[in-house]
């Protein structure tokens, strides 16, 4: 039988090609020289003795961790303030107006707040021991949410439990790297990390300059027509703030949003300062646009400005915000916010759908205080008269007898040892993106009288005068 | 097919049961030296240490999973891939679609809403529960139901009162009464719920200047510095200590927070096996030797960052050898002891002091305040110029905003008390029960025979389930029987390892752990846990030993 099967197979062989065989005996050898032959690893360093590896070892000299700093460095010698952070503040132990942290409707030293927060401690402790997917999900938190959700005239909200962490976390759960963001240049820090945390392509247009930001987008358009199919993955955003933080001017909401629609974007707003401040009944900038709340995609906005506790939210639509449960980094990795903390926002926000005359109380204090602070002579005001944030800057005509960039930290000074509290806000120049000018930031909130501000005003302008040369 | 079970004792045991010696760098001689009864043996020539260097025997289990349990744990995972297929061809999803944008490029990609809408729903329910009161040793659930196959929830109005073996709250801080609760609302009437100013600006209390300076006495270094958030710690600090040009050598099993620090520092990363010191030296080696990626360079400085607990694994990091290494290479350390502050040696203060060593030789030594201290926040400690660097030069101490006061007062009074700072043996007890709890614990899982991870002394306990769908079944089971854990799976596991994992707490007494003990070899037997091939040790376990009695 195999005498048969071996006379088959031989004459198979004779009737096959010669080239046939040729290929088949190569590839064979191919298979055998693979299997058998040393891999190269280019990781090693084989080429190179012990001892060489040795002394190349020992001559590497690191850095060092962290280089000298300025013993004299304003944050190493911080003022302390030995009181709760009210309308009165206690800067070690100098009692001053407080015009430097961001209380804008008073609720820090709120006594219904602060009740309540007691409360919470003796029912659910301080902590929430654990991430909102293991058992830190607390029934205030879902409340909260909730009602945000209704304030916000929106589907869904998502809390966070650090103000920082919402925006720089909520930016990459959406934006990736082969997407594309339209950001205004003055942004604030947070949102620059959320950027930075995405890797998309970043294009910056100048800030609140609408037509620079077309321009940016026509050449967009230019791109995406030569590549279509690239153009039908890319993702477009264009990230605003409401109130910039950074300059204290009001973001033109109506034309963003004429963009939106013309070019395809998603819009995302920061609204950490506007939230609780602008609009009738304080429910941002689209109220105060009268813009609906489904052209804006996506809110987001810290709490730790108007509602004076810790922590951070994104409201918007079922659909957009629902993802971030999911890939929010700070939202699934971190633990979330105390209870405490979170009751404190629900009754901030409780107060805030009420009483609707602590925004009109705002908005007349932030415009009694643009108009006052217009007459100091030396120094100029650039944000919004709405703003509760003002920036203050040195005029250009004014002379003054010390350098100019340490005029602005010595007015300061001067007004905390005279009972106003204004503060310079420090930035980081190495890391940020475009560092803003050093000027002064002031906060309004909605409790000085007429006579508060012209106080403050009157302490500035000493200030100014001190330090000008005539 | 036997099981290639492996338990580490310092690597004197290798794999397939054969017993070979590894002699790095004199390190052989170290493992001979071990605590008995608190006696402390010698220390090393040669060592820079000036305190007394105890030597530790650890012991750390991983057994590796029976062939047939991996190949049933992949089949299971396609089939439920395939029925989600089928589920997405004949049914339209009942999910929230996208209004009033036609025309725009889709928000979501396809394979990620897949996987959630139809892999993930089946089990969702096991995730995100509510609670409605303090997590401490037994939480209250609020019980829900779905109506359509995990859509949608709807609260049922009931509530469960389960044995909390889920939240961590390792030394029972999480309490509505006592000193913690009723100096925080102290806090709150002296300075406010919140500051609302960033650190460097406004966001200075005597409370944080207290609390900086009793968290360096805490962790015996020279000054700290304190955060509201301890993601936020990890994720906004890293980048201020690191830059293009330096290199990192990360741990595998890192957090999520530490390698979004470690991204956004733009150093270059290299990964190493999990608490693998070979691979660690090797990876440095080459590193050294080859210098910059493309231009040749030297290296400007190289961070090795490591966890004190893995979570996921239940592993400890090997200080000493790391340490060993650092020295040797010149490189720099960064621990996060985000689980372990507070819940190893024996006065709590984490992982330097469960080795016996140094706390100045670890360079950056990091922790959160979110488990051990039942509060929120984070630190770093470490040097006078580290922390002087961070003040200035941190992106946390400069934008975010500072830590709420009765946050900071409830760390304050916890470590108080852990230090023995009020005068009573409080923190001792909290500390030595919590101690006492794992040990017997863990006995008392493997004479089960289920496999769980990690080093016999970590409160963190996995029990290895395998499949996707027993994490699911495992949880729910326990729940009905009042005991709540947490299931963790895909994607932040490994495919294969699905596992349930149990946090135990000082706050735990021995007749819960003994009910809970009960229930889990109820349902070993039912829901078929027995995983591990090893022998199931015979002896009794007792409550109260930490190293067994020769």
């Amino acid at each position: 039988m195999s005498q048969f099967v071996l006379m088959d197979v031989f004459q198979a062989f004779n009737e096959v090609p010669l080239y046939h065989v040729c290929l088949e005996v190569f590839l064979l050898l191919m298979v055998l020289w693979l299997i058998f032959h040393q891999s190269y690893n280019p990781n090693e360093t084989g080429d190179l003795s012990k001892e060489e590896l040795q002394a190349l070892i020992d001559e590497w000299t690191p850095e060092e961790l962290v280089s000298d700093v300025d013993q004299n460095h304003r944050a190493l010698h911080p003022r302390v303030i030995t009181s709760k952070a009210q309308k009165y503040i206690s800067i070690d132990n100098n009692k001053c107006l407080n015009l430097a942290t961001h209380n804008y409707l008073n609720f820090v030293g709120n006594e219904i707040i602060e009740k309540s927060a007691i409360d919470t401690i003796h029912k659910y402790g301080v902590g929430s021991c654990g991430p909102r997917g293991f058992y830190g999900t607390v029934d205030v938190h879902l409340d909260l949410e909730n009602k945000l959700a209704e304030f916000m005239e929106m589907e869904e909200a998502v809390v966070y439990s650090y103000g920082f962490s919402t925006i720089a976390s909520a930016i990459p759960a959406y934006a990736k790297r082969s997407d594309v963001i339209f950001v205004d240049e003055k942004v604030n820090f947070a949102i620059q990390k959320g950027l930075d945390a995405s890797r998309s392509r970043l294009k910056f247009f100048k800030h609140n300059d609408t037509n620079d930001l077309e321009s940016l987008l026509l050449e967009q358009a230019e791109l995406d027509k030569k590549n279509p199919k690239k153009a039908n993955v890319t993702r477009r955003f264009l990230i605003v703030e409401g109130i910039y933080m950074n300059t204290g001017e009001i973001c033109p909401l109506p034309a963003l949003i004429e963009l939106r629609k013309k070019y395809k974007l998603r819009i995302f707003v920061d609204e950490s300062v506007s939230f609780g401040t602008l609009g009738v009944t304080g429910r941002g900038v689209t109220e105060y646009f009268d813009v609906p709340k489904q052209d804006v995609d996506m809110i987001m906005c810290s709490m730790e400005w108007a509602l004076g506790t810790i922590g951070g939210f994104c409201v918007g639509s079922s659909f957009i915000v629902e993802h971030q449960r999911l890939s929010g980094l700070g939202y699934c990795f971190s633990a979330s916010l105390p209870p405490l903390l979170t009751v404190a926002a629900s009754k901030a926000l409780d107060i805030m759908t009420k009483d609707i005359t602590i925004f009109s109380d705002l908005k007349d204090c932030c415009e009694l205080m643009h108009s006052a602070l217009e007459t100091i002579n030396g120094l100029k005001t650039k944000s919004h008269k709405h703003s509760p944030v003002k920036h203050l800057v040195l005029s250009d005509e004014c002379v003054f007898t010390i350098p100019r960039e340490e005029v602005l930290y010595e007015i300061s000074n001067y007004c905390i040892q005279h009972g106003i509290a204004v503060i310079v806000p420090s930035y980081l120049e190495k890391v940020e993106k475009f560092t803003p000018t050093t000027s002064i930031r002031l906060t309004v909130n909605n409790k000085l009288s007429s006579e508060e501000i012209k106080q403050a005003c009157t302490v500035l302008q000493e200030a100014c005068n001190a330090l000008m040369s005539h | 097919m036997a099981a290639k079970g492996v338990v580490n004792e310092h690597s004197l045991v290798g794999k397939n049961g054969v017993s070979t010696q590894h002699d790095r760098n004199g390190l052989r001689k170290v493992q001979e030296f071990c605590i008995q009864n608190g006696k402390i043996q010698e220390s090393r020539n040669g060592s820079t240490h000036h305190s007394k260097e105890k030597k530790r025997k650890t012991v750390e289990s991983f057994e590796q999973v029976p062939l047939y349990t991996a190949v049933m744990t992949y089949l299971g995972f396609y089939l439920l891939m395939f029925l989600g297929w089928l589920n997405q061809l004949l049914f339209t999803p009942n999910v929230a679609r996208e209004q009033n944008r036609e025309g725009y490029v889709p928000l979501y990609n396809r394979f990620e809403s897949f996987y959630l809408r139809y892999v993930y729903r089946r089990v969702r329910d096991c995730w995100n529960i509510p609670i409605c009161s303090v997590p401490g040793a037994e939480v209250v659930l609020k019980d829900r139901i779905t109506r359509d196959y995990g859509w949608t929830f709807e609260f049922t109005g009931t509530e469960t009162k389960c044995l909390n073996l889920g939240s961590y709250n390792y030394l029972g801080f999480a309490e509505t009464k006592g000193p913690c609760a009723e100096e925080s609302a102290q806090a709150i009437r002296d300075f406010g719920c919140a500051q609302c100013s960033p650190c460097q600006e406004l966001g200075t209390n005597p409370l944080i200047v207290e609390l900086e300076k009793l968290t360096a006495e805490f962790l015996g270094v020279e000054d700290a510095i304190v955060f509201g958030m301890g993601f936020g710690t990890n994720a906004l600090n890293l980048p201020s200590l690191l830059g293009p040009g330096c290199l990192v050598l990360s741990d595998e099993k890192n957090h999520a927070s530490l390698i979004l620090g470690l991204r956004l520092s733009g150093a270059t990363i290299k990964v190493f096996k999990h608490n693998n010191m070979k691979n660690l030296e090797k990876v440095l080696k080459a590193a050294i030797v080859k210098g910059q990626p493309r231009s040749r360079r030297p290296w400007k400085k190289i961070l090795i960052v490591v966890e004190g607990i893995y979570s996921m694994e239940g592993s400890i990091v090997k200080l000493p050898e790391i340490l060993e290494l650092k020295r040797k290479y010149k490189a720099y350390l960064y621990v996060d002891e985000a689980h372990c502050i507070g819940a190893l040696g024996e006065r709590g203060r984490g992982v330097v002091e469960y080795f016996g060593c140094n706390p100045y030789d670890v360079d950056i030594l990091m922790g959160t305040f979110t488990k051990s201290f039942g509060s929120a926040g984070g630190y770093i400690a470490g040097s006078k110029k580290l922390i002087d660097y961070l003040r200035i030069n941190s992106h946390a101490a400069c934008y975010a905003s500072a830590m709420s006061p009765p946050v900071a007062q409830q760390i304050f009074t916890s470590m108080s008390i852990i230090m023995g700072k009020d005068g009573t043996m409080e923190g001792l007890r909290r500390i030595r029960q919590l101690a006492y709890n794992t040990r017997y614990f863990r006995e008392r899982l493997k004479k089960m025979g289920v496999i769980i991870y990690g080093n016999q002394d970590s409160p963190v306990v996995p029990l290895l389930v395998y499949m996707f769908s027993k994490i699911g079944a495992v949880v729910r089971t326990l729940k009905q029987r009042r005991i709540a854990v947490v299931g963790v799976g895909f994607p932040a596991t490994p495919l294969m390892e699905g596992r349930i994992r149990i946090c135990l707490s000082a706050a735990h007494t021995k007749e819960q752990l003994d009910a809970a003990l009960e229930t889990f070899e109820e349902i070993a037997n039912t829901l078929g846990l027995r995983y591990s091939q090893q022998r199931r040790p015979t002896d009794p376990v007792l409550y109260g030993v930490l190293d067994k009695v020769d």
